[in-house]
């Protein structure tokens, strides 16, 4: 790709995200009284991650199965409160000795 | 402080790593350079934003293009920048917001609020830190050597960020009735607008901030905040 062009391009996607992420963030700095705004946003990390995982992480890995089964241990051991990296790694973990097996 | 936040950050740069390892693919493949590649991800540390970006370079479209998709997919990073001031501390404002604020992404975002109390500058910037170098030296990895990784492996990191995700949504699901109803609305929002063809045009990132919005607007609406829970937030 031609240098010019793609330092344009660059600096056109890195200042909008930039933008989008830093403006609410600096521009925002009383707590919200309202009862009804502050729930929406006590909730907006959970329904947004809620969102992005479901029902994207069956398509995250190479199969539909493998993924299943990666997503039913991240679950199993979410629910006994296992740490982020311990769910996180047991689920690539199911994954990877699943497709093993599949590929038997 | 810091430590905690390097700490909390361990998984997030793994996955970040593994993400970012074929976004470096997908570029080089596309036609970048490899630090061209490289400059992207540390530019913008943003997974979909980055592949919806390639994609308008290596199809030479427009700026304005370039500036609306980043724009529609990144959006929903403002909802999470407003929720972040609800829980920052007092010394975290004015220049370490604009400066820290380059690295609020989902999974950030995601694990500061997991905290569970006040969130300080410095567990913050320690998060962001080490996923950062997950995330650049991922990228770099990726773009330099794209084919060292077993398909095998790859494919198996793809799920640890979800991972992460359900380790974080799971407990406060068991403990919280109104969040469960929230997440609940969410899955299926999310279900319907990604199965349903009519709403197939409908790009993964405006989906997001679609489904959060109706489910954490009904969530507000059904149980609203007590009012003093103000400052026990």
């Amino acid at each position: 790709m031609d240098t010019g062009r793609f330092f344009i391009y660059l600096a056109v996607m890195a200042g909008v995200t930039y933008l989008v992420r830093a403006v609410p963030f600096v521009l925002i700095n009383r707590k919200l009284t309202n009862r009804y705004l502050r729930a929406f946003f006590n909730y907006i990390p959970y329904a947004v991650l809620a969102s992005m995982t479901i029902p994207a992480v069956f398509y995250s890995t190479d199969s539909v199965v493998t993924a299943t089964a990666g997503f039913l241990t991240a679950l199993v051991l979410a629910f006994m409160k296992k740490s982020l990296l311990t769910v996180a790694l047991s689920a690539s973990a199911a994954v990877l000795i699943s497709s093993l097996l599949l590929s038997l | 402080m810091i430590k905690h936040g390097l700490r909390d950050g361990v998984p997030i740069a793994l996955g970040y790593f593994s993400v970012a390892f074929s976004f470096g693919i997908l570029a080089v493949g596309s036609g970048c350079a490899w630090w061209q590649a490289l400059l992207i991800s540390m530019a913008n540390m943003t997974s979909a934003g980055q592949y919806a970006g390639l994609t308008v370079m290596a199809g030479a479209g427009t700026l304005i293009e370039m500036a609306f998709t980043q724009f529609v997919i990144n959006l929903r990073y403002s909802l999470m920048s407003i929720s972040l001031t609800q829980r920052v501390d007092d010394k975290f404002k004015g220049k370490y917001r604009a400066l820290l604020g380059f690295g609020i992404t989902d999974e950030i975002f995601a694990v500061s609020m997991n905290t569970g109390k006040s969130i300080r500058r410095s567990y913050f910037f320690g998060l962001i830190i080490i996923s950062y170098l997950g995330w650049a030296a991922g990228t770099l990895a990726g773009a330099i050597c794209g084919n060292i990784l077993p398909e095998v492996v790859s494919s198996a990191l793809g799920i640890a960020l979800f991972g992460m995700f359900v380790a974080i949504v799971v407990p406060e699901v068991k403990a919280h009735r109104p969040v469960a109803i929230v997440v609940i609305i969410a899955m299926i929002l999310s279900c319907i607008l990604r199965y349903v063809p009519i709403f197939s045009a409908v790009s993964s990132g405006f989906a997001i901030i679609i489904c959060s919005i109706i489910a954490a607007g009904i969530g507000a609406v059904l149980f609203p905040a007590s009012p003093e829970e103000t400052e026990a937030e």
